[in-house]
């Protein structure tokens, strides 16, 4: 076979897609980081957590409406909501009082945010897997190129775009978004011209929890929920912020691209090591562009 | 003066006790001291760097890692004698610390750590898939050693003497000229780089140097347990022995080994009441946080010596 027709071949095609669908949920996850690390510079562990409790309180929220499609869409909706309700109240509650401290007490206290938030799952959901009932209408799969591709990735390629044009708008052509990111720049100028920094903080930090609730929603239907699928994530998401450009959601849609991508056509071309190509094509980019591929706020 | 000579007195006292405990001591005991040892000195050589040399360590167990994969598989899969495949864990260990650093130091603070967690995650993947030499997720179990250490308090004496000896060559590394010359590279790098001092190379130094002795780590860790397996290259262990160091005082040299004690005692203690250990672990590190900025020993010290000053870290 020559090296065209294996590029064009069906497998590598929905391979492919597989990739971007994936790419879809580390963007919105990696997205709500970068946002985080942007404008509050904290490098939030506890991101990961909240993603694998927005994917319990799916599988909760679903099961309460009875599954099916209601459930479906009431847990795509109320559970990132009750993610946000969380992390205002440990920004408010703690987070607030701690943003002049050095960046490593940060991430350790999100680490130790990381750790409780572990085990308050491992209480309240236990430790089984928990699986989310796809709704009928994303049930099956739709033939590409003759072999069968899922119709919920396809829901996902959708939601992916729609999710960073809302990001887009939301950063640079509302008032809370436009002044979010003059803090990120100057923070006490911000506060001199008479804005609360304080609240924009927690309005920016809850933001990007939502959006990891929102992945983790996301993905419930399409993986067992289950403990420790925090710690792949955060790590994954971390990687992809940093490939990007700290603070960037351009450069957290491009790694995420770049990490979905090489995740899933790695495995096809070398299923035992598959997981290490990721991981090494951001040891080479980062070899190149230490600070990341697009401009990076910091 | 004073203070120095008391502490000597303190730690002939702890020498002393460690000395006699296998003989007085049931058997469990006696291995809970030996990895608090193994991993005392796992966090004493990661706050080497992370104290002492101001760099984000963030993944230091894989030097941890690799140093014991290197002693185990040199043993099991390469037929190598115990002895000799000890001398392999720290050289291993030293050769990817260099490797990482390289590649690393060119960054600065929170760029640095990340891209060596990625870096570090990349060995620890390779590890975790590569079943037919590694033992994949499993890891490998068993592992025979020499008659002088299948002895639970054989395995005891050889960890206690390479920790002490470990400890002692670290801290004169840390009183010595290079050591000064870390700490103020530490305190104020733009400075020190006007003053002449090569800050990238002192720093891959440091780097090496605490590799190398996690890298010691991990060879104790399996003449005591026997075993390796991948956990102990993942990155939630880097950040528990973070924790450690900053427990006990990350700005104290002896801080590392209390804080280590600390928690991997508590731990084993803990773990028979309740399974909920990470909740307890991240209470303590949030109230560590914000009440202990600078670690038990750090506070002990502020506290008896009016003329203590906290280093800062170069942002």
């Amino acid at each position: 076979m020559n090296f065209i027709d294996m590029i064009c071949s069906p497998g590598v095609v929905c391979q492919t897609l597989v990739g971007l669908s994936r790419t879809v949920i580390l963007f919105i996850v990696a997205s709500g980081l970068s946002l985080i690390l942007g404008v509050l510079r904290i490098p939030n562990v506890a991101h990961g957590s909240l993603y694998m409790i927005g994917a319990f309180m799916a599988f909760t929220v679903s099961s309460l409406f009875g599954g099916g499609t209601t459930g479906f869409w009431a847990a795509i909706i109320i559970a990132p909501l009750g993610v946000a309700l969380l992390s205002l109240i440990v920004e408010r509650g703690l987070f607030q009082f701690l943003y002049e401290r050095e960046h490593l007490m940060l991430l350790l206290l999100t680490f130790a945010f990381s750790l409780v938030f572990g085990d308050v799952v491992k209480m309240v959901w236990g430790a089984e897997y928990r699986t989310v009932p796809m709704p009928a209408m994303f049930q099956g799969s739709i033939p590409v190129l003759g072999l069968p591709f899922p119709i919920y990735n396809t829901f996902l390629l959708v939601v992916g775009p729609l999710v960073a044009i809302g990001l887009w708008v939301l950063t640079t052509r509302t008032k809370i978004g436009k002044i979010s990111r003059a803090a990120a720049v100057d923070r006490e100028m911000v506060g001199a011209v008479g804005v609360n920094v304080s609240w924009v903080f927690a309005i920016t930090f809850i933001i990007g929890c939502l959006l990891a609730g929102l992945g983790g929603a996301l993905v419930a239907p399409i993986v067992n929920v289950t403990l420790g699928m925090d710690h792949t994530l955060i790590m994954e998401a971390f990687l992809i912020v940093i490939m990007g450009g700290l603070g960037n959601i351009w450069g957290a849609l491009l790694g995420a691209l770049i990490f979905g991508l090489t995740q899933s056509l790695g495995i096809l071309i070398w299923p035992q090591f598959g997981i290490v190509i990721p991981y090494a094509t951001v040891v080479i980019v980062l070899f190149f562009r230490p600070t990341g591929l697009l401009k990076s706020v910091w | 003066m004073l203070t120095q000579r008391k502490t000597l007195v303190w730690l002939i006292v702890i020498g002393a006790i460690l000395v006699v405990w296998p003989l007085v001591m049931p058997r469990f005991y006696v291995y809970l001291t030996a990895l608090i040892m193994t991993t005392g000195l796992l966090v004493t050589s990661l706050n080497f760097a992370l104290g002492y040399g101001g760099i984000f360590q963030f993944h230091h167990a894989v030097f941890y890692g690799v140093g014991a994969y290197a002693t185990g598989l040199a043993i099991v899969k390469l037929g190598y004698s115990a002895w000799v495949a000890f001398l392999f864990g720290p050289i291993a260990a030293a050769i990817v610390s260099l490797i990482i650093g390289v590649i690393c130091i060119r960054l600065s603070k929170l760029y640095f750590g990340m891209l060596q967690i990625s870096l570090g995650s990349l060995v620890w993947a390779i590890v975790y898939r590569w079943y037919t030499f590694t033992g994949g997720d499993d890891g490998i179990h068993g592992i025979a050693m020499p008659d002088l250490l299948g002895s639970y308090s054989g395995a005891y004496y050889f960890t206690l003497i390479i920790t002490a000896a470990s400890m002692l060559v670290m801290y004169l590394m840390v009183k010595s000229p290079f050591g000064s010359v870390l700490q103020g590279i530490r305190d104020n790098d733009v400075r020190s780089q006007a003053i002449g001092v090569n800050v990238r190379l002192h720093q891959l130094i440091a780097l090496v140097i605490a590799g190398f002795f996690a890298g010691v780590a991990g060879v104790l860790f399996v003449v005591v347990d026997n075993s390796i397996f991948p956990d102990m290259m993942f990155w939630t262990l880097s950040m528990e022995i973070v924790i450690m160091a900053l427990l006990g005082g990350w700005f104290t040299f002896l801080g590392p080994m209390l804080g280590a004690a600390v928690l991997v005692g508590l731990r084993t203690f803990v773990s028979t009441y309740t399974e909920y250990w990470a909740l307890i672990l991240g209470i303590i590190l949030m109230l560590v946080i914000v009440f202990l900025p600078d670690g038990i020993l750090g506070y002990l010290i502020r506290r008896f010596k009016k003329s203590y000053q906290r280093p800062t870290i170069s942002e």
